[in-house]
């Protein structure tokens, strides 16, 4: 895809200013780096606070008084008793329970559900949701509208206090609607570097101003996408399209804690969601393979598609993300395994460049999530 | 005193004394790829040109390093096992991935000189 086709957000021009390295990402011009560098900007999201452009993913408003019913029936997760002023993590499932997409969900209170959707996905998305349940709720693309910035790291809760003081009050999830700079944002306490922070959508003609704002404040540095794939795997999190898709369901992709307790198969509104026949079995019968935490023995990174084998040399697996992480100082992985291999400690291999490199079947998160709980 | 030699592949070349060739990867290279953070050095043996003889990875990828001409590798900069970021931060210097000995001598001559590779840097850069 030539630049020029190539969509841009609110911010773009402010990171060609900071002088940042653009890359095509789902069909945008997005920053990988800035001249700080992937490893720099990594430590000082961990250390100080970060600020990202996330606008190219998808904002969506339901509204209605169905609209947490009918969302209900796309992800296996419990909306209805979502309280207002927090946010939940969600997928859409298809007929086979595999995942179209993973997605944020938050009740604004006033029958309004607020979406953040992957940016590859959210045209997709968008038409599922209209199809299935545009007849019981309004359903508004906020694509162009707004934009998205995530302020993350230990420090961020000082930084966004000095605009807000009232996000000193919120916990980990909570969601509401502050003032930021005269304008109105929705900002939830969550984030996608297993660090506490915020993520703020912000109408895109005040995006500009508030990310500047907030870039002169000295404990933050913009921070691109490669820092975030490197935090984010840290973190055990996972990103849609390697580490699952359309044919993983969410016990296959070890996420059966965000399948809520009331949608499973012996829960108050069970079932109802697509695939969730497949899914139930799953969960009961066991699934052949699974996502686990590779820590690769070895200073060689083992990146996604590698293959995983046996002592024999069969191929077991495959690895589904996999780089290097700068605060935990080595490589690290995800992989899908054959369920006979998943157990912590497990030692397999994965294949670079033909030669064998010893992994071990880790738990997740490698670096401690530090979310803030209250 | 000698004079060093480019690839198109972004690798400075040596000419050292005793007729053997030092081999790195040029500062626009370096700079290219980002943080390094692993190199996978050559064996002690005979490569052709053009085979992948080390990878350098950094935070965002692995990218081949290829023999420049034929030759026998004689030594490897081990000292990249520990300290991977020496590619960075002197890439031309302390950050040397090997040194061989090309099978013709005069091959290395034949390869781009410092003009012409600033021409093919700038040439990018203009693409």
């Amino acid at each position: 895809m030539s630049t020029e086709t190539l969509l841009k957000t609110p911010l773009h021009a402010l990171h060609l200013e900071l002088g940042a390295r653009m890359v095509p990402f789902a069909g945008y011009d997005m920053p990988v780096q800035y001249p700080l560098g992937v490893m720099k900007e990594h430590l000082h999201t961990r250390e100080q606070a970060g600020l990202f452009d996330v606008s190219h993913m998808g904002q969506i408003r339901l509204t209605g008084a169905n609209a947490a019913k009918a969302l209900e029936t796309l992800v296996p997760v419990d909306i209805i008793d979502l309280p207002v002023g927090m946010q939940r993590y969600a997928m859409f499932t298809n007929e086979q329970g595999g995942i179209l997409d993973d997605l944020m969900v938050a009740n604004l209170g006033n029958d309004e559900l607020f979406l953040v959707v992957n940016a590859a996905c959210k045209d997709q998305d968008l038409a599922h949701l209209r199809k299935h349940i545009s007849d019981q709720c309004t359903i508004e693309p906020l694509f162009e509208e707004r934009a998205l910035l995530a302020l993350q790291g230990p420090a961020a809760v000082k930084v966004l206090a000095r605009l807000a003081p009232e996000v000193t009050q919120m916990t980990f999830m909570q969601f509401a609607t502050l003032r930021l700079l005269g304008v109105d944002c929705y900002v939830s306490r969550s984030g996608y570097t297993g660090e506490d922070g915020f993520e703020i959508s912000v109408p895109a003609a005040n995006a500009e101003s508030l990310a500047r704002s907030l870039l002169a404040e000295t404990e933050v540095q913009a921070i691109g996408l490669g820092a975030r794939d490197s935090l984010r795997l840290e973190a055990g999190l996972c990103l849609y399209g390697h580490d699952m898709n359309t044919d993983t369901t969410p016990i296959e992709a070890s996420l059966l804690w965000a399948i809520s307790k009331a949608r499973r198969a012996d829960g108050a509104r069970a079932g109802g969601f697509p695939g969730a026949d497949r899914i139930f079995t799953q969960q009961q019968a066991g699934v052949s393979r699974k996502r686990v935490g590779l820590l690769p023995q070895e200073r060689t990174p083992v990146r996604e598609g590698a293959e995983i084998v046996d002592e024999q040399g069969t191929v077991i697996g495959s690895v589904c993300s996999g780089g290097f992480g700068p605060t935990l100082g080595g490589p690290l992985a995800m992989g899908y395994l054959d369920s006979a291999f998943i157990a912590l400690d497990t030692e397999v291999s994965a294949l670079v460049r033909g030669k064998k490199v010893p992994l071990r079947v880790s738990k997740m998160p490698f670096v401690p999530q530090r979310y803030y709980r209250g | 005193m000698s004079e060093l030699r480019f690839t198109e592949d972004h690798e400075w070349l040596r000419a050292e004394a005793d007729g053997s060739v030092t081999v790195g990867i040029t500062a626009f290279a370096q700079n290219a790829l980002g943080d390094v953070v692993f190199v996978q050095l050559p064996e002690l043996q005979a490569y052709d040109k053009g085979a992948e003889a080390s990878t350098v990875e950094s935070v965002k990828a692995a990218s081949g390093v290829y023999m420049p001409l034929d030759g026998e590798v004689l030594e490897v900069n081990d000292k990249l096992d520990g300290s991977p970021e020496l590619v960075n931060e002197d890439p031309m210097g302390e950050g040397w991935f090997f040194r061989f000995k090309p099978t013709d001598a005069e091959a290395v001559a034949k390869l781009l000189d410092q003009d012409a590779y600033d021409r093919l840097i700038k040439a990018n850069a203009e693409a």
